[in-house]
């Protein structure tokens, strides 16, 4: 934008850089918005409900589904042999049936499905199923996995210099394992599909999507056809969190299958806990480490074994175990460095995208090992942390050889210590500790770096799609989907600059396969970035289309063609930006256009693990600081202060609801989300009575959120703007490391404290019976 | 069994035969197709489906309609007034307590319950009273600076 446009923009409605509301916000509000489950219901619908497998790991004798098939309201049966075509809805591998053929692999996997008249019905008839299980061995954690060699795929080492005699060398060493506990994304909006017969054997899919192109795709293959049989479109999601990338597809083709079967329209809405039990969740580790320092606490080498629990599946495990060893060094120039990292399989539900996409494990790992040093040091964490930054110039490249060109933790850690006070309030907590036995606070300043761009770089592309019609008004299509995240209305700011009108004269359009093919998955916190830059190209070639044909028309330079708030000066006159659309319809130019983008500059090697996987980092920092109470483990998150960077933003009020939402869910993740599953496999905690996310009641008393101003992205992303979807979810990790500042003065600051994530009352307590005593009492 | 019920919906009667099990957001949302009521959790744990009974605000997935016989029920679609955003939805949308928005009716009906009982509440009571409505998206900042929004609107 030039800065005369940047003048005028005050007086457009919907600028780039204005916060205006969220395009739905008038429809989330009056109960107008419509999700899949809200689109009015086709003649004939039928309901659809899942058999889920009971067991872990079991041959299938016999399923004799004769008393579903003559339940109440049923109309169709379908298992995998009534699959016509291919039974799999993996995104990556080919190793994940729709429904299980003969063979399951996890408890609550796809069985069979019941299509009957009415919801109730269909659930009902799925219980009167007969299974005949022959149960076989089950491999259920990644520790047990390691042991028996049990992978979905291959393991992966990143090694830099020598780690072995680099640690062997340093004046000082540590060792210890980590236990990092999973999360379900629980989106509000449960996974959902709607599935309509079109003549032809075509299907026409509503899903609740962030990857319509996979499901359209998926379901084409399911049903035996191809992709252009198939249309698959996606409004809104009801949240998705990475919990709508990969799995919506087998709802999407499950609904679809049975479309196909029984040439009716079809919808599939599980509800919470079978959501829960069928779906994927964010990996579980298991981590250890070594690492050597130097007297100040500077990390000489380091050696990580990470171990997740992927699941019965790949699904996305490879591009997140990956992301897992990008990240595992945070802010912080490591030295020589060994990372192996182990994709257990396992035979629970397939692990998947979640937020940060395995980033956040390998930041959990980092700061816990870094707040270790300065504790086993007796130094201030914040200074080793300091310490160990990556440099600007100096100690700058990462263990994947990007070098650290935009490197803003230095500045931003500078004046977040400054406005949270974090000096001072260390000070008065140590003396608070001092003169109470039983409450203990604790405080913890971490950062965040984290990598912009997919690691799998093919998929960093996008396609927009943009029509004015002669009244002036402008339909707009993307391949990015809304899931709540703003997306939708970024864009739409982002046409509205480049052809100077109000945001209100553009219709933000549904998430549509026909519209934009292939598109990627709105992931990898990279929708705007992507998306944004493709329906400017396509805005822009319809510009230059309208300022070609105003010169010629008034005979003037196209250099005297000027787009301004919602008018076109032309020469010394102006008209209104509609009055020149319809002159140009009027003389045949078109009025519609594609869009293209791809992310430059990046580029690396898989197989060695080095180059450029990211087009920039996005960076962070939080303080928070909590108070427990050692008798029964309780806590509270007193004050957290946030300072974020989003490079020069295209919604100041979109970002900071991204910031504040994502901090509060890292902090759900580290705390009160606790999964559990049984010896059986079962997991035990699905549902929001057993499972807890943050409430309105947990977030903390005083939370202060500042977005780190006037930072232009280095890098000419969209309007030098950052994503900002994923990195605040790590800056959670603060208050998962000022529980630890807490535990860790129960014995004076003595041992190291060992506290296990999500660190639950329970979890907390057993670390203060392990200060206190030595031992964990039970 | 089935049961003939009649009840008033945001200001109209309405009838209708229901099965003894149908629960009040089924009736509400499939029967009578207001789908502005949300369905986010089926236990009566997330708050997506409060809406009005009798001026108070309940879980729709808690109760059966036969329960709403002879009931004033107001859902979100509702409390407009002659095409005009009610005030705390005004503010909902101003102040950005909402990203998703699936939650959000389900927020508004339950803040404007809390209103009849403290018009001018604080932080701390607003987030003691929505701790039965979950939010994913927004960290609850926004909601609660919305519904104080809401509220000084509406005492104006
Ligand atoms: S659907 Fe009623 S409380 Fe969740
Ligand atoms: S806005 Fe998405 S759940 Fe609240």
């Amino acid at each position: 934008m030039d800065a005369k446009a940047k003048a005028a923009a005050g007086a457009r409605r919907g600028a780039a850089g204005s916060a205006v509301p969220h395009d739905s916000a008038h429809l989330h509000v009056s109960g107008e918005a419509t999700y899949t489950d809200d689109i009015l219901e086709p003649r004939g619908l039928l309901h659809l409900a899942v058999g889920m497998s009971q067991k872990a790991h079991a041959r299938i004798r016999q399923l004799d589904l004769s008393a579903v098939r003559s339940a109440p309201g049923v109309v169709a049966v379908m298992t995998a042999d009534d699959i016509p075509g291919e039974n799999n809805c993996g995104p990556v591998v080919k190793d994940d049936p729709i429904l299980a053929p003969g063979l399951v692999q996890y408890v609550g996997q796809a069985l069979f499905v019941v299509a009957a008249k009415s919801v109730t019905q269909a659930r009902k008839a799925v219980r009167l199923a007969r299974v005949d299980y022959e149960e076989l061995e089950a491999i259920l954690d990644p520790l047990q996995a390691l042991a028996a060699g049990s992978f979905v795929l291959p393991t992966e080492t990143i090694r830099r210099g020598d780690s072995r005699s680099r640690i062997a060398k340093a004046a000082n060493r540590l060792n210890g394992r980590l236990t990092l506990g999973g999360q379900d994304q629980f989106y509000l909006e449960g996974q959902i599909a709607m599935a309509m017969p079109r003549e032809d054997g075509d299907l026409f899919i509503y899903s609740s999507t962030q990857h319509p192109g996979e499901v359209q795709h998926l379901a084409a293959a399911a049903i035996g056809r191809q992709s252009k049989d198939v249309v698959v479109e996606c409004r809104r999601m009801g949240g998705a969190f990475g919990g709508k990338e990969s799995q919506p597809a087998l709802i999407a083709c499950i609904a679809g299958l049975m479309a196909n079967q029984t040439g009716k329209p079809c919808k599939l809405r599980l509800d919470r806990d079978d959501d829960m039990i069928m779906t994927g969740k964010r990996h579980d580790f298991v981590i250890d480490y070594e690492v050597g320092f130097d007297k100040d606490g500077r990390i000489e080498g380091i050696e990580f074994t990470f171990a997740s629990r992927c699941g019965m599946s790949a699904d996305l495990s490879g591009a997140i175990n990956d992301r897992t060893m990008f990240h595992c060094d945070n802010a912080y120039f490591l030295g020589d460095v060994s990372i192996v990292s182990h994709r257990c399989k396992t035979h629970t539900v397939s692990n998947t995208a979640f937020r940060g996409f395995g980033g956040p494990q390998g930041m959990f790992a980092i700061e816990c090992v870094v707040d270790d040093i300065a504790r086993r040091l007796g130094k201030d964490p914040l200074d080793v942390r300091r310490h160990n930054y990556y440099g600007i110039g100096e100690r700058d490249v990462t263990q994947y050889l990007q070098k650290v060109e935009d490197n803003l933790l230095h500045e931003i850690t500078d004046i977040l210590e400054k406005t949270s006070g974090y000096r001072d309030r260390v000070r008065s907590i140590r003396e608070f500790n001092a003169g109470n036995p039983l409450l203990k606070r604790g405080i913890a300043l971490t950062p965040v770096k984290f990598g912009i761009s997919f690691t799998a770089t093919h998929l960093n592309q996008a396609g927009a799609l943009v029509h004015i019609y002669t009244d002036g008004s402008v339909h707009l299509n993307h391949g990015g989907t809304e899931m709540g995240q703003g997306l939708f209305t970024k864009v739409a700011q982002v046409v509205a600059d480049e052809l100077q009108i109000d945001i209100d004269r553009i219709k933000i359009t549904a998430s549509d396969t026909s519209k934009v093919p292939n598109a990627s998955a709105t992931a990898a916190s990279s929708g705007s970035d992507l998306n944004g830059k493709a329906a400017q190209a396509a805005a822009r070639k319809i510009k230059k289309r309208l300022i070609r044909f105003a010169a010629e028309h008034f005979s003037v330079g196209e250099g005297e063609v000027e787009f301004v708030n919602n008018e076109v000066r032309i020469g010394k006159k102006s008209i209104a930006f509609e009055k020149l659309i319809h002159l140009a319809w009027f003389a045949r130019t078109s009025l519609s256009a594609t869009g293209f983008y791809r992310t430059p500059k990046i580029n690396y090697d898989r197989s060695t693990f080095s180059g450029r996987p990211f087009f920039y980092f996005a960076y962070g920092a939080a303080v928070s600081e909590v108070i427990i109470d050692t008798l029964t483990g309780e806590y509270r998150v007193l004050r957290a202060d946030i300072l974020h960077d989003c490079g020069k933003s295209l919604n100041p009020a979109i970002d900071r609801g991204q910031i504040e939402g994502g901090f509060v869910q890292g902090v759900g993740w580290l705390t009160s989300e606790e999964l559990w599953w049984n010896d059986k496999g079962e997991l035990r905690t699905h549902a929001p009575s057993t499972y807890k996310i943050p409430t309105s009641s947990d977030i903390p008393l005083e939370f202060n959120v500042t977005m780190l101003e006037s930072t232009a992205n280095r890098e000419k992303t969209i309007y030098r703007s950052k994503a900002v979807g994923e990195p605040p979810l790590m800056l959670g990790l603060s208050v998962f490391q000022a529980l630890r500042d807490a535990i860790h003065s129960v014995d004076g600051y003595g041992r190291l404290p060992e506290l296990r994530a999500p660190a639950t009352p329970e979890a907390v307590l057993d670390a203060v019976a392990l200060q206190r005593n030595g031992e964990v009492r039970l | 069994m089935k049961s003939q019920i009649s009840l008033q919906l945001n200001g109209d009667k309405v009838s209708a035969e229901v099965e003894s099990r149908t629960l009040l957001v089924e009736l509400i949302r499939q029967r009578l197709g207001k789908t502005g009521t949300h369905i986010g959790c089926d236990t009566s744990q997330c708050g997506a489906c409060v809406v009005h009974m009798n001026g108070r605000s309940v879980k729709s997935c808690t109760l059966l309609a036969v329960q709403a016989q002879g009931a004033d029920i107001v859902t979100i679609e509702g409390i407009a007034e002659n095409g005009e955003l009610h005030p705390m939805q005004q503010a909902f949308r101003e102040h950005h307590g909402l990203q998703c928005g699936f939650c959000t009716p389900g927020m508004i009906m339950s803040a404007l319950d809390l209103l009849k009982l403290h018009p001018d509440p604080d932080d701390r009571e607003i987030r003691e009273w929505l701790e039965g409505n979950l939010c994913r998206c927004t960290g609850y900042q926004n909601i609660v600076r919305s519904i104080k929004a809401g509220a000084r609107a509406m005492r104006r």
